[in-house]
């Protein structure tokens, strides 16, 4: 979609009067529609059922559709996931929640060496129609493993489809999305931003291209910070504050993360010939190699600096004391617009 | 929750406590201490939640009993235990270094900060049956090594009632069946995974009874009195430090506390639910018994709940005294041997984050 046609869009949505959701609402919001325009869309896992799971998205859905569609499971993420996998060959669409990503990894077999290659094995006649919600990042002061970057992980196996909403309007829309497509999803909740209130246009998901692919969450010249999830608002925050200092930060949501929307980047990037990746995962291997990678090769010839990566340490998650230190704050992010900005060549 | 075929399996171990003075009121008297020290404590942490000192705390309220009894059945110089997040009451029985302990809930270091090879306490570690595996593991060595004078030491891993669902649990129990490894799995059934009940948990009703699929003996016991819980696991211990194999002990007790200091349990049960099912508290039976047998009175009772008083408050002041890890030391204890992109990314973090 052009520049033109997504503000033109922006302006319609403006003269609607937008619902205040809160992520986690906006996300209880859509399940709700999913379960009721989708008879075969099932939910479960742990605690989504009566105490509508840890983070309440699932908040009354057992209620509302009964125990048959929204269940408690034993406390197995291997279980979970290998029996929403038979459910899918049963023709039924599960939305499997693991209760925060740390929790992924018991599943982690099932969802790699069966989830993803089901289609793959099966020639294409067991589609895959999962839709698996991961309350994802840091950012809560929690416990070990109630934090973790799990994208490079995921969007490195083929055959899985990952995606992070950085706001509530997108995550209403793109979890109905993701979970009308006929493949694997792994559907990444910033839970850190799970209570933070934004206006939602219920109706505008009919362009369902639109859902697809990166958004420009604020134009700028200088330099494009590229982010997804919880990093969104901190980067949009970074923008503020470099505006100050009349440096125009563009920042560029990703929220696909596999596929990456090659296009998109190259777009903004070509106009600002600077990048900067920020993420909270660990830096080696972390979804900004490939960014930065892919930057490099669309935009070489225009690049005015190496693109630069923001991101977590290569250490395991620190506890809730240190987590300042480990995510990308903005000093930080400052620090890498700085390097991109006074880069100079030779 | 009544405690199901209790004596039919007790038959199945064969060996007795090398130590019966367990029975002797002096040991008993040792034991309430710690009971009140540890319902203080478990009491306290909860308020120092409310006052904002630590950011979480994971409750143990109701089973003191479950904890304090086994603890004490532990030979904390060649057993090995490896806990899950909830058992506060097992490390202090066993002596661990309770301010370090807390320092896990005041979000400073994700394991503690004791040090567990001196503890015989494994890193406090939030996986549900993360460690069940580990202490199989640990078992086997022991094994390996070869029994010193007086047998085996014995790897003790502690799992709820929903960590019987993981794969993993399933796995260490094969493991150690068919490796006979001297391994105890001590599960306290407490009612709960979080919201879910054990009867929508474990199929058939008990994590015991899947021990005789496994060819192991198992225990299950009323979990609240904490005399039947220590009997039943030193004679687990003994069988284990005898080259017999594992055991499973099942202790029947109840979650009377939320899940942990953010969980609102009106959403899934009732108090009237929890009155019923909750039984009396382990600690006042546990009082009824001493005043019965006439081995303590009133002022011995309040002596010690002063006593339990005074160590929280002095833990209370460690925790408080505990300041923040240098974030240096985010990069200090990946590796054994550090490599060079670390040594840079931590150079970098000085640069940026300390401005040195
Ligand atoms: C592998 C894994 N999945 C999910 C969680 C989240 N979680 C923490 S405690 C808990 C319930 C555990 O129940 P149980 O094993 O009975 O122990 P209890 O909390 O009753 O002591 C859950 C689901 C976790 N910590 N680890
Ligand atoms: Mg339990």
């Amino acid at each position: 979609m052009s520049e033109s046609t997504k503000s033109a869009t922006l302006e319609i949505v403006r003269e609607t009067p937008l619902l205040q959701l809160s992520m986690q609402q906006a996300i209880n919001r859509a399940l709700g529609e999913i379960l009721d325009t989708d008879d075969r869309a099932l939910i479960f896992g742990e605690d989504v059922g009566l105490l509508g799971g840890v983070f309440r998205v699932t908040d009354g859905l057992q209620q509302r559709f009964g125990a048959n569609r929204v269940f408690d499971t034993p406390l197995a993420e291997s279980g979970i996931l290998g029996t929403a996998i038979g459910l899918a060959m049963a023709g039924f669409h599960p939305i499997p929640e693991v209760q925060f990503d740390g929790f992924a990894y018991p599943a982690v077999n099932q969802i790699i060496t069966q989830l993803a290659r089901m289609n793959y094995r099966s020639r294409g006649t067991l589609p895959m129609q999962v839709t698996l919600r991961v309350p994802s990042f840091g950012g809560i002061r929690a416990p070990e493993h109630h934090g973790e970057s799990l994208e490079s992980l995921f969007a490195h196996v083929p055959g899985l489809k990952v995606v992070s909403p950085a706001n509530p309007q997108q995550a209403y829309h793109l979890l109905k999305h993701a979970a009308s497509m006929p493949d694997p999803v792994i559907f990444m909740e910033p839970k850190a931003r799970y209570w933070n209130k934004a206006g939602v246009d219920l109706a505008a998901d009919e362009d369902i291209a639109s859902l697809e692919g990166s958004v420009i969450a604020r134009p700028g010249k200088h330099a494009t910070l590229i982010a997804w999830g919880a990093m969104v608002s901190r980067c949009l925050q970074v923008a503020e504050l470099a505006a100050e200092d009349g440096i125009e930060l563009e920042v560029l949501d990703l929220r696909w993360l596999k596929p990456i929307d090659e296009a998109g980047l190259a777009a903004s990037i070509s106009r600002t010939r600077r990048a900067v990746v920020v993420h909270e995962g660990p830096h080696t291997i972390g979804l900004g190699a490939e960014v930065a990678a892919l930057v490099s090769q669309s935009c070489f010839d225009t690049l005015r600096a190496p693109v630069e990566r923001v991101t977590g340490f290569d250490v395991p998650y620190p506890s809730g004391d240190l987590e300042d230190e480990y995510i990308p704050n903005i000093d930080r992010i400052l620090f890498g617009v700085q390097r991109v900005l006074e880069y100079r060549r030779g | 929750m009544a405690p199901r075929a209790l004596a039919a399996t007790l038959d199945t171990l064969s060996t007795s406590p090398a130590d019966d003075a367990a029975r002797g009121p002096a040991r008993l008297l040792d034991v309430y201490r710690m009971l009140a020290n540890v319902r203080q404590l478990d009491t306290s942490a909860v308020a120092w939640q409310r006052q904002g000192l630590i950011p979480g705390y994971a409750p143990m309220l109701g089973q003191e009993a479950a904890q304090v009894g086994a603890g004490f059945a532990v030979d904390k110089t060649r057993d090995f235990v490896f806990p899950s997040y909830r058992e506060m009451g097992v490390a202090y029985t066993l002596g661990v270094n309770m301010v370090d302990y807390m320092s896990t809930h005041k979000a400073i270091w994700h394991g503690g900060l004791y040090d567990p090879v001196a503890s015989h306490f494994a890193p406090f570690q939030a996986v549900v049956g993360g460690s069940v595996l580990h202490a199989v593991g640990w078992a086997h060595g022991q094994t390996l090594n070869g029994a010193s004078l007086g047998g085996l030491g014995v790897g003790l891993a502690f799992l709820g009632d929903g960590a019987s669902s993981q794969g993993d649990v399933h796995e260490a129990m094969n493991f150690a069946a068919i490796l006979k490894a001297p391994v105890v799995f001590f599960v306290q059934n407490n009612g709960w995974a979080i919201s879910v009940p054990t009867e929508q948990q474990v199929a058939g009703g008990s994590v015991a009874a899947r021990a005789a699929g496994y060819g192991m003996p198992a225990l299950r016991i009323d979990g609240n009195d904490v005399l039947a819980v220590l009997e039943a696991t030193q004679r687990a211990v003994a069988h284990a430090r005898a080259g017999l194999g594992p055991v499973v002990v099942e202790a029947m007790t109840y979650r009377r506390g939320p899940h942990s200091t953010s969980d609102d349990p009106g959403r899934y049960r009732t108090l009237d639910d929890e009155k019923i099912d909750g039984g009396e508290d382990p600690l006042r039976r546990f009082r009824s018994v001493l005043v019965e047998q006439g081995v303590a009175d009133a002022s011995f009772f309040d002596k010690s709940d002063a006593d339990a008083q005074t160590r929280a408050d002095e833990i209370r002041d460690g925790v408080v005294a505990l300041e923040s890890r240098p974030g240096s030391e985010m990069f200090d204890f990946v590796f054994q041997e550090s490599t060079p992109t670390l040594g840079a990314q931590a150079r970098q973090w000085r640069e940026e984050s300390e401005h040195v």
